[in-house]
């Protein structure tokens, strides 16, 4: 919403202080996008004349133009100029040197490729008014409409003023109009607000009343809808004041009739159209639903389709003529054959309009008011109001007919009464706000306030705020009113039950510190897959479908960390970057389990990571520091059982699974197949578990250990091993085979893996380092020896293995 | 004819010249012995003093002792002379550049390359310091939710005008255009109040979606951080404080902030709220369009119908919610130009924070 400055004192007497004005408007939630002040920088602007075009020597893409400034004498002046909208003739603004226009540059006398330029012909951009569609260049004004050498302010009657461009919110439908600005304003500054009077062109009764139908099945769609024939019409420009003010907010001025139309809509916010009498089948208006796949063609042009939800506005013959609240039809558009004028000024129900222009994909002013809810009583005025700018606007001799006014009281929005508790309202405000202050910010904003006992007022609502019918909408206007920014500053007092992270929270933090201790940083990649891209990872398909994706590559719920991450190694490798350590924790979506309705998401933690050295047992390696820096309290291979995953290599995966054998997660080297589809060379570590599954595993006890002063005995132990046995199996018959012998086991460590075909068919040698120690003495040779022994034959039964000589 | 005061002098003389010239510790250590021990010519004049006259033996026995503690005191002072510059030699052999080891990676003792957390999640981590200390707790709610928890509770039934003020991405599940992508946090802030009775001091965390095209300051894919407080008394001026206690504690001391009046459909009243801008401090910059006030984010007392819509009495208890983009925030803070870097995870990008 733009208001002027000018136009908004046509309803109080605002100060000059601009600074002031965009401050306030601001405290009241009309957010100020931007001041802009018109009319100023012009001085040194002429109008002139283009006596003649010349090719620049030096250069194609600019012309010299001989400019005719109305120096009396004929002489004209050479100016060098890049714009190719004008011809020879033609009235353009100029910038003679030595002016400063409105966006601060100066104009001074230069060369250009060797010609000089003795000024500037400029665009509207340049002297501060808006683009006009369509041109690209010079601002081309009317023929005749001024002698060069004429200052161009004066040529257009360009006052200085200033405009407040409105970030309106979808809850403030009355300040979509300069009055309802005012309004707020005027309130917030303390000025009286007034109306301008109207009635200049008094109702003759001696013109025949519109005719007006409302077919009763629409009145819900229409429930109030006021008819108005304007005879003795001359269709011509409007004004200079008219045009003006609806260039500075922001609209063409067309004729003298659509402007007044735009006019009263911008100056009252109610939409209203002027059809021509003349043209309406039967000399009348009727209202009715549409039927299913009627057509109209809007003033746009283009053909509509609609249906018994839409509301349309028909000639008397029943002859669709617009849209309801929406736009217009073409056929009975003003034309400068025009004399007489049936004008609608209505009011349409906020969600059928809403409704229409939704799936008809088309917006407008007029749209725009009614789905929020245009004052349902402000219509007499707003035919008073287009009767008599009219008359001013070259109809001296308008005659207006009696206004046909058909409305369904009860479909019509009656404005509520509420009961407002001022206790309440300082309750809520935790500022001590009394009676009397409540009342008067209030009735400042025309807000009815009878006393309705002790501290409660009944309050009526004005007409035209449909978003206040509470307790709370009142609170929230005195609020406003007062300024939010004069409430007191208070931090709840009462005790609190619970603060700080989850256990499951600090878990996540504790794994993101670790992986990023182990040198693996984060990443956080897109929750959107491409068709193609879970295949592409060797991974199944099934997921969760986007019904309405801007992108198609954004069209599918990941079910997996890998396809991103993958993206984001290939992202590096591409750009010289070869060693990737990634991780990320974020959540993969799998369809609905069973009855869910919604999707059955989980939190993932995924670690990848490529480059020199890498494969497979990094992965391992990972998960071993991940398991230590999370205290797991089983060794980090017993988590681990060999197995196929899909996307990983068939022989270098395993399943990571809980103490009861149930698989949390995956980890091993991608494989290579599925690098490959993602474009990046060499082998890959891949690590995938439940991060909420994870965080549950069992954890060492949280007990400080106790620390042995007695000397540690080792004894390293190589074993013959099946392939078939995992390394963690030994160290577990290790484990256990030491357990509650003489000697207590402290540590087993395996420090060598080795392969050879010497070792044997499927043999390896896998060397462990024993570390005995006891908290009570120091263990002797003899009790060492019987561990020893023990170990070997344990190991030698249970694992087919055998102790390397 | 010589005495043997004289003979002590020469003797002394002659081992303090020996000491001198030795230059290794071992060879100190023979020179000790020669000059010192119990053959060496100071010890002889010892054992010859018993035969002299008691007379005689007290100026002579004065002149050897005297000779030998010159010839001790000089052993020593040599012994740590050269102790000390034998470690100067060491310390010279062992100088490193230590500069060169703050780069080079792979040698000496191993040491993985630092890893780093992610912008966003450090900025998530700091909202969430910063919230706990002031007494909330985090909250955190699934990503694909149903229009109820998304709409319908927040005050706005299907056709609400305001739904447009979020583009919607729907999930092909279930009737169409009931399940989606949650647009805003504020879902949690309704599971919330359906699982808990007040109080309730909470922040939610999480990752939000909007149809969106990427562009520089958006993501369809973006962090949201949200608040909700629920208890009996909380006022207007309990918003405004919390908003206040948070900006000083997250982006430090002399940061202020604003309300101004906005609209929400589950807040009433509803506010914006605007921060000191952080990048001038308030005098004015590009990024803050010369206001000075960054706007972060929107605010308000939660609506009695919200309210109504899981249960809680709104004659007895009084609340109020905020939230901002975690992202927008990370992006202010580090001046990033384009959002979409975010989801690049370029290793240069990850490596600065």
């Amino acid at each position: 919403m733009r208001a002027p400055l000018s136009w908004l004192r046509d309803y109080a007497p605002f100060p000059d202080d601009v600074d002031l004005l965009a401050r306030t408007l601001s405290e009241l939630g009309l957010v100020v996008d931007g001041v802009e002040r018109v009319g100023e920088g012009l001085d040194g602007v002429v109008v002139a004349r283009v006596a003649a075009i010349r090719p620049h020597p030096q250069a194609d893409r600019i012309r010299l133009v001989d400019v005719d400034r109305g120096d009396g004498g004929g002489e004209t002046l050479q100016v060098a100029c890049g714009a190719w909208n004008f011809a020879e003739g033609d009235l353009v603004p100029f910038a003679t040197v030595g002016a400063v226009l409105p966006g601060g540059m100066e104009i001074g006398r230069r060369k250009m490729r060797g010609e000089w330029s003795n000024g500037m012909l400029c665009s509207p951009s340049e002297v501060g008014l808006p683009p006009v569609p369509g041109v690209d260049g010079l601002l081309i004004l009317e023929p005749g409409l001024a002698a060069p050498g004429t200052p161009f302010a004066d040529a257009l009657g360009i006052e200085p003023d200033v405009v407040f461009d409105l970030d309106v919110t979808a809850n403030r439908p009355d300040a979509l109009c300069v009055a309802g600005v005012a309004r707020d304003l005027a309130a917030a500054l303390q000025l009286p607000f007034t109306w301008p009077d109207v009635g200049a062109v008094a109702v003759d009764p001696a013109l025949p009343a519109a005719a007006v139908r409302v077919d009763p099945a629409a009145s819900s769609l229409c429930p109030r809808f006021t008819g108005t024939v304007l005879e003795g019409v001359r269709v011509g420009p409007s004004p200079a004041w008219i045009a003006r003010r609806l260039t500075l907010a922001g609209m063409r001025p067309i004729n003298n009739v659509v402007d007044v139309s735009n006019y009263v809509m911008l100056d009252v916010g109610q939409p209203n159209h002027a059809y021509d009498l003349a043209t309406l089948g039967g000399g009348g208006i009727e209202v009715r639903r549409a039927r299913a796949d009627e057509q109209v063609v809007t003033l746009d042009g283009a053909t509509r389709t609609l249906q018994p939800d839409d509301c349309v506005i028909c000639d008397a013959t029943s002859v669709p003529v617009g849209i309801a609240g929406v736009m217009g039809g073409a056929d009975s558009e003003i034309s400068d054959a025009t004399t007489s004028v049936l004008l609608e000024a209505a009011w349409f129900a906020p969600m059928a309009v809403a409704r229409t222009g939704t799936r008809l994909r088309l917006t407008s002013e007029a749209r725009h008011r009614f789905e929020r809810g245009v004052d349902p009583l402000v219509a007499d005025r707003a035919v008073a109001r287009f009767a008599d700018l009219l008359a001013a606007a070259g109809n001296p001799g308008l005659r207006r007919g009696p206004t046909t006014d058909v409305r369904d009281e009860g479909e019509l929005p009656a404005p509520p009464t509420v009961v407002l508790r001022t206790a309440r309202v300082a309750a809520l405000l935790g500022a001590p706000l009394t009676d009397d202050e409540v009342a008067g910010l209030l009735t400042r904003l025309g807000f009815g306030c009878r006393p309705h006992g002790d501290g409660v007022f009944a309050v009526e609502i004005p007409s035209w705020r449909p978003d206040s019918d509470r307790e709370i909408d009142v609170v929230e206007e005195v609020a406003r009113l007062h300024g939010y920014g004069r409430i007191p500053r208070t931090l709840p007092t009462a005790p609190r039950t619970a603060a700080g992270l989850t256990p499951h929270q600090q878990g996540r933090r504790r794994v993101r510190a670790a992986l990023v201790g182990a040198g693996l940083s984060e990443a956080w990649t897109t929750t959107f897959l491409a068709p193609g891209d879970l295949e592409r990872a060797g991974l199944p398909g099934g997921a969760v479908r986007v019904a309405n994706p801007l992108d198609a590559a954004e069209s599918l719920l990941r079910t997996s960390l890998l396809p991103g991450l993958l993206k984001a190694v290939r992202h590096n490798v591409d750009r010289q970057q070869p060693d990737v350590r990634l991780f990320e924790v974020g959540r993969v979506f799998d369809l609905p389990i069973g009855d869910a309705t919604l999707p059955a998401e989980t939190e993932l933690l995924g670690v990848v990571c490529a480059g020199a050295g890498v494969d497979g047992r990094l992965a391992a390696r990972l998960w071993g520091r991940l398991a230590a820096g999370l205290r797991l309290a089983a060794p980090p291979g017993e988590a681990l059982v060999a197995a196929a995953a899909p996307g990983l290599h068939p022989g270098r995966s395993a399943h990571v699974v809980d103490p009861n054998g149930q698989p949390l997660g995956v980890l091993g080297e991608v494989d290579d197949e599925v690098a490959r589809a993602y474009g990046v060379p060499g082998r890959l570590a891949w690590l995938q578990v439940d991060l909420a599954r994870l965080l549950a595993l069992p954890t060492a006890p949280w007990a400080a250990p106790a620390i042995s002063r007695f000397p540690a005995s080792d004894i390293d132990l190589a074993f013959l091993v099946p392939a078939s046995v995992p390394a963690a199996a030994v160290a577990a018959t290790i484990r256990s085979a030491a357990a509650g012998g003489p000697a207590p086991l402290e540590s087993v460590r395996l420090f060598d893996a080795y392969r050879d075909p010497s070792l044997g068919e499927g043999r390896r040698s896998l060397a462990y380092r024993l570390r005995f120690r006891s908290d009570e003495r120091t263990l002797t040779d003899a009790e060492i020896g019987a561990a020893r022994t023990a170990v070997i034959a344990a190991v030698e039964s249970a694992c087919d293995a055998a102790l390397r000589a | 004819m010589t005495t043997i005061a004289d003979e002590a002098v020469a003797a002394r003389d002659a081992a303090l010249a020996a000491i001198a010239a030795a230059d290794s510790p071992e060879q100190l250590g023979r020179v000790g012995a020669e000059v010192n021990g119990k053959r060496s010519a100071l010890a002889q004049l010892n054992a010859r003093l018993g035969a002299l006259d008691p007379a005689e033996r007290a100026a002579a026995g004065a002149a050897v002792g005297a000779a030998r503690a010159a010839v001790t005191e000089a052993l020593d002072a040599r012994r740590a002379a050269l102790r000390a510059e034998a470690r100067r030699a060491q310390v010279e052999a062992e100088r490193l550049d230590l500069t060169e080891w703050a780069e080079l990676p792979g040698e000496g003792a191993a040491l993985p390359d630092a890893g780093h957390f992610h912008l966003v999640t450090v900025t998530r981590d700091l909202l969430e310091d910063a919230f706990t200390a002031l007494g909330f707790a985090i909250a955190e709610g699934p990503e694909a939710e149903t229009d109820w928890y998304n709409f319908e509770a927040l005050n706005m039934p299907p056709a609400h005008p305001a739904r447009g003020m979020w583009d919607t991405l729907y999930l092909e599940l279930g009737e169409p255009e009931t399940v989606l992508l949650r647009t805003h946090t504020s879902p949690v802030q309704v599971r919330l109040m359906e699982q808990q009775r007040p109080p309730i001091y909470a922040v939610m965390p999480g990752r939000c979606y909007r149809r969106d095209t990427p562009d520089a300051r958006h993501l369809p894919v973006f962090h949201q951080l949200e608040g909700l407080v629920v208890d009996e008394g909380i006022t207007m001026g309990d918003l405004a404080g919390t908003i206040e206690a948070f900006t000083t504690a997250f982006f430090g001391p002399g940061m202020r902030s604003r309300l101004r009046p906005s609209y929400f459909p589950f807040t009433e009243p509803s506010a914006e709220f605007e921060v000191t801008c952080p990048i001038c401090g308030g005098a004015g910059c590009r990024t803050c369009s010369g206001s000075g006030w960054l706007e972060l984010g929107g605010c308000g007392m939660v609506d009695p119908n919200v309210f109504a819509a899981v249960g809680i009495d709104p004659e007895r208890y009084s609340g109020f919610a905020f939230g901002f983009g975690i992202d927008r925030l990370a992006q202010v803070r580090t001046q990033l130009p384009d959002m979409r870097t975010l989801l690049d995870n370029d290793l240069r990008f990850l490596a600065a924070f």
